[in-house]
This record gives structure tokens, C-alpha cells and sequence, in this order.
């Protein structure tokens, strides 16, 4: 199996603190690998390591072959990889087709069209109805993002990603804010959607160890930086140690 | 373009066209400076409503385009107004570029004040070297031949009033044209996606500090047209022109039309432009009651000359839509 993003060795200090130290994961194309850890554990720096935000202190991130060390979001889109946000991120001036119509613009390089209109134009258009209509936003294309429910917003903030079309998608606590009896509908409505929109693997920053147990194939478990274990859900589960550290600061709280 | 948009602009262009034939020579004149300041703020307000980005030294492009105009017609002596606005407007792109490439770099407050700073200090270049620049006493434009034609049987004020007034309309007509296209088009929706949330827009594809320097810069090009059209008239370019008040002038003009529309800044600057004029008659204390109404206008109707029409607009229609059913 070829891996389709990789860390070797990456280790990133904010200054005398040490919020990775020799990461090495690999993630390959039709995994989905969730990511845990207590807080503190450096999920989110592990995060912007590799959606390209972060330059690693030392180490090598690789996606699909190529070294996307501090390449920043944009040249990550354009390769491929999109992400959504722990909190919902939306264009509060811009209707739910518009927002979608952003990443599809992106995606065909329609960006730089200073005299083309955008209204009527059948190929944009047809790919945004296509989206929306993944996530059930199909009726509500001509209302503002900002007009929607917190649920919505979600949904759109997670349809803008996936009209990228991208081949891996980094979901960041997708179902924080939501319910806990709608967290697996909307977990089920992004798996299916991955799979329509033909996205090869996933990465799941979560929390709640009921997701995790049930949609991820792997478990990367981070504690102070460093990989704690990296595992399939059952081995994962049975190991209480692991468990202790991940799940029982928590609990404790 | 949507027929709501569509007819009050034809109506607008229409009563516009026939100010020279029914009112005396004094209010086409009195528009000329309009056509100019339109222009310049479709412009501005690509930056300011779609780009997000407030520049408070935005008179320095209107003077580039008055200065431009005094050195092509005056010291070159090209007395022709499409090599001016040729040449301006390339002057524009010149100048916008290094100066954007500092700018957009920076949001809010920061990217504000910055182009206040460079503001300023093309306002003290103009000013002291006078050698140069004239100086306080600013350059003379000449009067220019307009699509080729000399005009020689017209004064001064006939062609303002008449064959130059026609001109400026049709080029606020054309860079609205133009402008409307550029807003509309997938890289005004990049544009918008940017200024709501850049981070985001980032992660979709968006090369935010690109964008923000093509809008900088086009925004440019449309101050340096319209300074060009304002040096025409008054037959001079003055380092006032350039000054951070004149900056705060185009601002004012654009909250008080409305910087959330396409047409609020012009209808600010047709507003502006009359209104002065009114109050400049009346009373020397004009700048007084200028700025009571725009402290009125931001309290009660942040969104401007234009948000009021939109609200009256929609209270007129829903009543349409019932009557039938």
C-alpha cells in the first residue's frame, strides 16, 4: 500500500515547548483514520502540520510523493486536500450556491475570469446542484450562509470542502455542536458523501469515542506530542492503558 | 443584468442625458465633477464593499489621474484626452502595484492607516517639490481635443457642458459596464469569499493576498481615470486633490450611497455633488451640516441612499404580490 500523506519524523516546537516530537504516520489511499488524544495532545498542531499551515521544526510531511512542509491551504486545495473546521466556518455575505461555487471555481480554474459571468454558467452550476444535493442543501441554494441553521452551516461548511473534489479530506471534530442522537446521521451523511464525491481517505479529529470506534479503521492515539499507538479500533480498545490515557482524562473532568 | 437594476439606470442614464438640453449650462457643468468621482469610487468600492479593504489614501490614485493629465497634455503636450486616460491609467497600474504589494498584506484598521501613510506622503511630494509639481499652486491641464476633435467654436464651459459632459457620461457608463462584469465574474466571488472569511477562502483554493492586489490595483486604474476627468475640468492639478480629507471625501461619498451595492457609491457621489453645491449657497457653515447628515446616515441607515431604496423597494412589492392572490 502506498501511503498518500506521511510524516516522518516531525517534531514542532512553539518556542521551549514541544507540541510534536518524531511523529511518523502514514495514512494510505481508502483508510479512514481517526485521530484522539487528550487535550494538550497536539491534535491540532499535527492538524496544521499537515494541511500545510505549519513548517515542521524538523521532519518531512509528504502527500501523494510530494514534500508539503509550510506549503500553505492553497497550494493544498489545488493538490487535492481540503479540511473543514472544529468550529463552522462560513462566507456570512454569500449564499449557500456561492459558497459552494467558490471551491468549484477553484477546483476548474475558473478563478482568474475577470470578464466571464458566473450566473448562467452551466458547468459551475450543474457541480454546485451536485453538491448541494449530497449534503440535502438543494433547496436552500439561494439563501444567505448566514440565514441557515447551525446544522446547515455545518453542512455547508463540510459541501465547500467536498467540492474541491479532493482525494482526502482532514475532518476536524465534524460533529462538534451537533447532537449526540443527529452525530451519526451526520457522520453517515459525510461518509456517503466521500464516497460519491470519490475522496480516498479521510482523517477524523475526534472526541467522542462512540464515532471513532464505529467509521474509523485506524486509531492514531497522540499524548504529549508523541504517538501513543497506532492501531485498528479492536486491539485499540482492548488495551487499557491506552484507554487510561486517551479516555480517562476525560472521564476524570 | 436583472431588470430591478436594469431600469433605474436607464432611467437615471436617460434624465442624465438630457440635463445639458433642459437646464442651463452651470448644472452640466456642476456633473462633470460627478462623472469623475463615480468612476473613481466603482473603483473604491470594489476595494471597500466587495474586497473588504477601506483605504483612507485613495485621493492619491484621483491625483496620479489629475497629474497624469497635467504632464501628458501640459509638459508633453499630447493634447489628446484617450492618450491621458491611456497613459494615466497605465501610470495607475505602475504606482499601484509596489504600494498594493505593501498594502494588502494587511486587513482592517492596519491596511487603513497604511494607505493614509502613502497618502501623505504623495500629498508632501506634490507639495514641496515644487519645482516639479508647482508645488501649492499644482500644475496646469490644458484644454485637450476629445475623440480627436478640437471643439474650437466652444468656450470652455460649452464643452464642459456639452460635448465633454456626453463623453464623461459614456465612460461612467462604460466603467460601469465593466465594473458590473468584473463583480459578477468567478473572481468577484473570490473577491466576496476573502473579505467574509479568509482563512476559509484559503483552504478553498482562494489566493487571498492575489486577489487583494488585482482589486487594489483596478481600483487604482478607476482613480486615476476618474482624476483625470476632474483635472479636465477645473483645468488644474492641485495637490488638494491628494490630501487625506479628499480621501475621506471618497469615503463619505460611498457610505452615504451605500458601499454594500453596486450603484450606492454613485448615487453618494450624484448626492454628494448636488448637495454641496445646495448648501454652499445657502450657508458657510455647509461642511457643518455635511457631516450632521453623514452621522445621520450611519446611525439610522448604515446601509445608505441605496439600502433605503432596497427597503422601500421591498415594502412597495410584497403588496404587488398579494393583490392577485
Amino acid at each position: 500500500m502506498t501511503s498518500l500523506i506521511e510524516t516522518r519524523g516531525v517534531s514542532k516546537h512553539f518556542g521551549p515547548f514541544c507540541a510534536l516530537e518524531n511523529v511518523s504516520i502514514a495514512i494510505g489511499s481508502g483508510e479512514i483514520v481517526a485521530v484522539v488524544g487528550p487535550n494538550g495532545a497536539g491534535k491540532t498542531t499535527l492538524v496544521n502540520v499537515l494541511t500545510g499551515l505549519l513548517t515542521p521544526t524538523s521532519g518531512q510531511v509528504f502527500f501523494k510523493g510530494h514534500d508539503i512542509a509550510g506549503v500553505g491551504p492553497v497550494a493544498l486545495a489545488k493538490r487535492g486536500m481540503a479540511r473543514t473546521f472544529q468550529l463552522v466556518q462560513i462566507f456570512p455575505g454569500l449564499t449557500v450556491a456561492e459558497t459552494i461555487a467558490v471551491a468549484v471555481v477553484s477546483q476548474q480554474g475558473r478563478q482568474w475570469r475577470l470578464l466571464s459571468q458566473l450566473s448562467g454558467n452551466a458547468d459551475v452550476d450543474a457541480r454546485v446542484r451536485e453538491v448541494a444535493a449530497i449534503f440535502g442543501l438543494e433547496r436552500r441554494l439561494q439563501t444567505a450562509a448566514s440565514m441557515l441553521s447551525q446544522g446547515e452551516k455545518k453542512l455547508l461548511d463540510v459541501a465547500s470542502a467536498f467540492a474541491l473534489a479532493p482525494e482526502m479530506i482532514l475532518l476536524d471534530e465534524p460533529t462538534s455542536g451537533v447532537s449526540t442522537a443527529e452525530k451519526h446521521g451526520l457522520m453517515k451523511t459525510l461518509l456517503d458523501a466521500a464516497e460519491a464525491a470519490d475522496v480516498k481517505a479521510i482523517i477524523l479529529v475526534e472526541h467522542d469515542m462512540d464515532l471513532v470506534a464505529t467509521y474509523a479503521q485506524r486509531i492514531v492515539a497522540l499524548s504529549e506530542g508523541k504517538v501513543l499507538a497506532d492501531l485498528p479500533p479492536g486491539p485499540f480498545f482492548a488495551d487499557p492503558t491506552i484507554i487510561e490515557t486517551v479516555v480517562g482524562k476525560r472521564r476524570s473532568r | 443584468m436583472r431588470a430591478r437594476t436594469l431600469l433605474p439606470v436607464m432611467a437615471a442614464v436617460a434624465l442624465l442625458a438630457l440635463v445639458p438640453v433642459l437646464a442651463p449650462p452651470f448644472y452640466a457643468n456642476l456633473l462633470v465633477p460627478f462623472f469623475g468621482y463615480g468612476i473613481a469610487l466603482l473603483g473604491f468600492n470594489l476595494l471597500f464593499g466587495y474586497a473588504g479593504l477601506l483605504s483612507f489614501g485613495h485621493a492619491m490614485f484621483l491625483g496620479l489621474g489629475a497629474y497624469g493629465a497635467a504632464v501628458i497634455a501640459g509638459v508633453l503636450g499630447i493634447k489628446h484626452f484617450e492618450v491621458v486616460l491611456a497613459g494615466v491609467a497605465l501610470g495607475a497600474l505602475l504606482v499601484a502595484l509596489p504600494i498594493g504589494l505593501l498594502c494588502v498584506r494587511y486587513t482592517g484598521i492596519f491596511f487603513g492607516m497604511l494607505t493614509l501613510a502613502f497618502g501623505m506622503l504623495a500629498h508632501s511630494i506634490l507639495f514641496k517639490f515644487y519645482h516639479l509639481t508647482g508645488g501649492d499652486s499644482g500644475m496646469r491641464v490644458p484644454r485637450m481635443r476629445i475623440l480627436g476633435l478640437e471643439f474650437a467654436d466652444y468656450n470652455k464651459i460649452e464643452l464642459l457642458a456639452g460635448p465633454f459632459y456626453y463623453y464623461c457620461l459614456a465612460l461612467l457608463l462604460l466603467a460601469g459596464l465593466l465594473m458590473w462584469r468584473i463583480v459578477h465574474s468567478p473572481f468577484g466571488l473570490h473577491l466576496r469569499a476573502q473579505r467574509d472569511n479568509a482563512q476559509k477562502a484559503g483552504y478553498l483554493g482562494v489566493t487571498v493576498g492575489r486577489f487583494r492586489l488585482t482589486a487594489f490595483v483596478i481600483s487604482a486604474v478607476y482613480g486615476a481615470v476618474g482624476g483625470a476627468i476632474l483635472g479636465f475640468r477645473v483645468g488644474l492639478a492641485d495637490p488638494e486633490l491628494v490630501h487625506w480629507t479628499h480621501s475621506g471625501h471618497l469615503v463619505f461619498m460611498t457610505v452615504l450611497g451605500g458601499f454594500g451595492s453596486f450603484l450606492g457609491p454613485i448615487a453618494g457621489a450624484l448626492t454628494l455633488t448636488l448637495l454641496q453645491d445646495q448648501l454652499q449657497s445657502l450657508t458657510q457653515y455647509w461642511r457643518f451640516v455635511l457631516g450632521a447628515i453623514l452621522a445621520a446616515m450611519v446611525i439610522f441607515f448604515p446601509r445608505g441612499l441605496a439600502g433605503m431604496a432596497g427597503d422601500l423597494a421591498g415594502r412597495l412589492r410584497p403588496a404587488k404580490r398579494e393583490a392577485p392572490a
